[in-house]
């Protein structure tokens, strides 16, 4: 019987074989090739051609994020298994040698780093909420931003569409109930259209964040108990456990209490984004029509440029 | 001096500042969510019940409806074998 971990292994093989994927010996690290990092780029365009209208901010970070500024996201309260932490030597000319000793015996040189002022960004927009409060109230409209970067999250896993460093393309919007509430409106509508005119089977379905132990579990059932996230599923290694490829999230006044972001009128900001998962998206685009893009249907190269 | 469960379900609440709004400006069926409980305050104020009532809520309670007010809460204290009379 095929488990669904041999679908995983096949298709991650697959990738590896075709070079779209590059192997680096660490379950969900990934080197691209030039024909994955164009599908990504169409993909970007694509999400561009609908969101660059509304004219967003466009701010891009580093992959890393403040220490301060992940202990102030409260993702450490929720998520702290999939942390990454940027840990460095700070040691002195004999820790250094005693240092190379342990790594030449086989043991645990890593325990003399200490942590750094840099942490891994967890997700895309965790950039954008200190900077939008560090300007002050916003105007009347709010405020709508663009960002793009690498994300990480610890959870080593075969299956190629769970990467441990991956992209995220994003908008966020900052503002009030409605403005939040009715951006997400917006583009749960508008995602669903990239994705068909990309020729992908999928499905909107309400969902939580894997956030951890049993106060997760409150956490995740709040979550979905009040309809704060939706993900936009398709299918890529299975029908059954369809992956998330779009999501659309509504964050109350989380962020903005958080981080002290104003309203015009100076009430608590409410923020809601909307993420595409690039190399998800990629992944499923390579399965349903084929690893070789120039036979890929005209129509879906025309809506990513290729 | 005794109290009931519902009396110190109260003073927890008015002693954390998890809420916005006065506790004592709140009746017993008040939604606490309205009074400015946040999703993480929920998560704190489940911790904080387990330990003063030395218990641990089920993963059937570990939903929003069951700290959505303070008969709410101690209807689900109740549930779990909490003498909610005065103790």
């Amino acid at each position: 019987m095929t488990t669904l971990q041999d679908e995983h292994r096949a298709y991650r093989d697959e990738l590896l074989q075709a070079g779209l994927l590059i192997s680096m010996g660490v379950d969900g690290l990934y080197g691209r090739s030039g024909t994955f990092e164009g599908i990504v780029e169409g993909i970007n365009h694509a999400f561009s051609k609908v969101g660059d209208p509304d004219r967003p901010d466009v701010m891009r970070f580093p992959p890393g994020i403040g220490k301060w500024q992940l202990e102030q996201s409260g993702y450490l309260k929720s998520s702290p298994q999939l942390v990454g932490t940027i840990h460095s030597f700070t040691g002195n000319d004999r820790d250094h040698r005693a240092m190379l000793e342990t790594l030449e015996q086989g043991g645990d040189w890593t325990a003399g780093q200490k942590m750094t002022q840099v942490a891994l960004a967890p997700a895309a927009c965790y950039g954008v909420y200190p900077a939008v409060a560090a300007r002050g109230p916003m105007g009347g409209n709010g405020g709508l931003v663009d960002c793009y970067t690498y994300c990480f999250r610890h959870e080593p896993s075969i299956d190629p569409a769970r990467m441990q460093m991956f992209r995220q393309r994003e908008h966020v919007r900052l503002g009030t109930e409605e403005q939040a509430t009715t951006f997400r409106k917006l583009w749960m509508e508008r995602g669903q259209a990239v994705i068909k005119s990309l020729g992908l089977p999928f499905e909107v379905d309400v969902a939580n964040d894997p956030f951890f132990g049993r106060t997760g579990k409150l956490l995740a059932t709040s979550q979905r108990e009040e309809a704060l996230k939706f993900e936009l599923l398709v299918p890529i290694t299975s029908t059954e456990q369809p992956t998330a490829c779009v999501s659309f999230n509504y964050h109350r006044d989380l962020f903005g209490r958080g981080w002290g972001i104003k309203t015009s009128t100076g009430d608590v900001a409410h923020t809601a984004c909307v993420g595409f998962g690039v190399e998800r998206i990629t992944l499923a685009l390579l399965k349903h029509h084929g690893l070789s893009v120039p036979h890929w249907p005209q129509q879906v190269r025309d809506v990513l440029g290729l | 001096m005794s109290s009931s469960a519902r009396d110190r379900v109260r003073t927890l609440l008015k002693t954390t500042g998890w809420l916005q709004t006065d506790i004592d400006t709140l009746g017993n069926d008040a939604d606490l969510y309205v009074a400015g409980l946040t999703s993480h305050a929920t998560v704190t104020l489940m911790l904080a019940l387990e330990e003063t009532f030395d218990v641990e809520f089920p993963d059937s309670l570990l939903r929003r409806r069951t700290f959505s007010s303070v008969d709410a809460i101690v209807e689900a204290l109740a549930e779990i074998g909490v003498n909610t009379e005065a103790v």
